[in-house]
């Protein structure tokens, strides 16, 4: 992802929505125009920059923990059968229960602070990082298999020297979703209920009818969002060198 | 001294006859190629014997000479290099030691990483190394288990001419003594390589005597040649 690419699309999005703007000749109540969305964003930078920090704190904690949480459970279940037999039923089970519902609950258990933002960032991402990873843990070259049984190896070292570092990019692919999604989860989270972040400011400036606000927190949003993928991506490509 | 080992029985495929019931054996301590064309069970054969899984039911045994098991003495090539892409030259030598949750003999795998000359590539991944030098390299992490009985399962077929001949010889060289299976469907290799000659063939298994020359015989070795044309021939008349 190039960030003159980024820049470009950004651009088009901005020019389409002022054609709108212009065409419909909705009030600005309505959909405000990208220059008043500007000022608000410039003229509230405090005030975003503030429930931004909150929102990327959420999403960061909750991704990590998503991540090493999904990696774990994915070792886990390639790694034993019996567990792949209880779990994998259960797994499938809980993605039949849409998030957004569990998010009044959360709240209830965990509070109106951080953590019920975190733990819903955690349980939408948890399972797309787990079935990636699983995934390519399952999918170790028979090759690769075929000699290290050859030289006597033990199930554990396989798994660590072999399995997990062939399935390495497909943890990537999981990570990346979990880029994307882990901001959702925070959000809807803040939705719910919550004293501050940007889910929160978007309800409050909706309230208000200050919808050049309500805006601006959602294009902060969105520019936290690519950044925070950008970033992931870049770790990964680091890290997992390409073959 | 290294053991003979001796494949006999028939294998069937989803209800289908794969190779009748045969005999098969490895002298002790020299190469035996088992020649054939593609889909006949050559490489079934050596995954029995290595104790992989087969998608076929096997019904015959395998045995020592010296009737101890025998996979936990084999050592295994396939024509795949099998390297780990993520893994240095010296790190995939020695990786057998690793996955066994020993400690590598990191001196003896530099030693057999400049037998096979590749000293100035040990520290490379597999993808900066030619196709060659890859089979080098799994030819020194074959060497390194140091097993009595070898298994090369087509090893050098995706190599250039002049690179195989290569490996040939340094295969050749460094598995003597050893108990060694090629399987090939290259009649060339065979009657380059092999003190014993056997032809599979979708109906049965045939001997070939090999010439008096020691292997690896020269590429223009006369008797080699001449070897190398009846093989051909029987491929081709037996299709």
């Amino acid at each position: 992802m190039k960030l003159r690419n980024v820049l470009y699309a950004f651009l088009a999005l901005v020019a389409v929505w002022q054609a709108i703007v212009t065409l419909t000749g909705q009030p600005h109540f309505i959909l405000p125009s990208p220059l008043r969305v500007a000022e608000a964003m410039w003229s509230s930078r405090a005030l975003l920059a503030e429930h931004a920090l909150i929102t990327l704190l959420e999403v960061v904690i909750g991704l990590a923990i998503g991540a090493v949480l999904g990696a774990a459970t994915a070792i886990h279940l390639a790694g034993s059968p019996r567990a792949r037999a209880v779990l994998q039923p259960v797994l499938v089970f809980s993605q039949a229960i849409p998030v957004f519902a569990l998010a009044p609950i959360l709240t209830l258990w965990l509070g109106y602070g951080l953590w019920s933002k975190v733990f819903m960032a955690v349980l939408i991402i948890y399972f797309p990082i787990t079935s990636a990873f699983f995934d390519g843990l399952m999918r170790t070259p028979q090759g690769y298999l075929d000699m290290a049984r050859v030289m006597g190896a033990t199930p554990g070292a396989i798994m660590r020297r072999i399995r997990i570092p062939a399935a390495l990019p497909s943890l990537g692919s999981g990570l990346r979703l979990g880029a994307v999604y882990a901001p959702i989860g925070a959000v809807i989270g803040e939705w719910v209920g919550s004293s501050n972040g940007l889910g929160y400011l978007m309800l409050l400036a909706n309230g208000r009818a200050k919808i050049d606000l309500m805006f601006a927190a959602v294009i902060v949003l969105g520019a936290l969002s690519v950044l925070l993928y950008w970033l992931v991506d870049r770790m990964i490509a680091r890290l997992i060198p390409a073959r | 001294m290294a053991p003979a080992i001796t494949l006999t029985g028939g294998a069937m495929l989803e209800g289908a006859v794969l190779f009748a019931p045969l005999s098969l054996t490895m002298k002790g301590g020299a190469w035996t190629c088992l020649l054939g064309p593609s889909g006949v069970g050559k490489s079934t054969i050596l995954r029995l014997i290595a104790g992989l899984d087969v998608p076929v039911d096997f019904d015959g045994s395998i045995t020592a000479s010296d009737n101890a098991p025998v996979p936990p003495r084999i050592a295994y090539m396939a024509q795949s290099d099998l390297l780990l892409p993520w893994a240095s030259v010296t790190e995939n030598v020695a990786i057998g030691a690793r996955l066994r949750g020993e400690r590598p003999d990191l001196t003896r795998a530099q030693g057999l990483i400049d037998r096979v000359g590749l000293t100035d590539h040990a520290a490379k991944k597999p993808h900066a190394l030619s196709g060659g030098q890859r089979q080098r390299a799994a030819l020194a992490r074959t060497l390194m288990e140091d097993r009595v009985v070898i298994l090369l399962d087509e090893p050098f077929s995706a190599l250039d001419a002049r690179t195989r001949a290569e490996m040939q010889d340094l295969a050749a060289e460094l598995l003597t003594g050893r108990t060694v299976l090629l399987v090939t469907h290259d009649p060339g290799e065979a009657a380059r390589l092999g003190q014993s000659i056997h032809v599979m063939t979708g109906r049965d298994l045939r001997a070939f005597g090999a010439p008096d020359t020691a292997a690896p015989r020269a590429v223009d070795d006369p008797a080699m040649l001449g070897l190398q044309g009846d093989l051909h021939r029987f491929l081709r008349e037996a299709a």
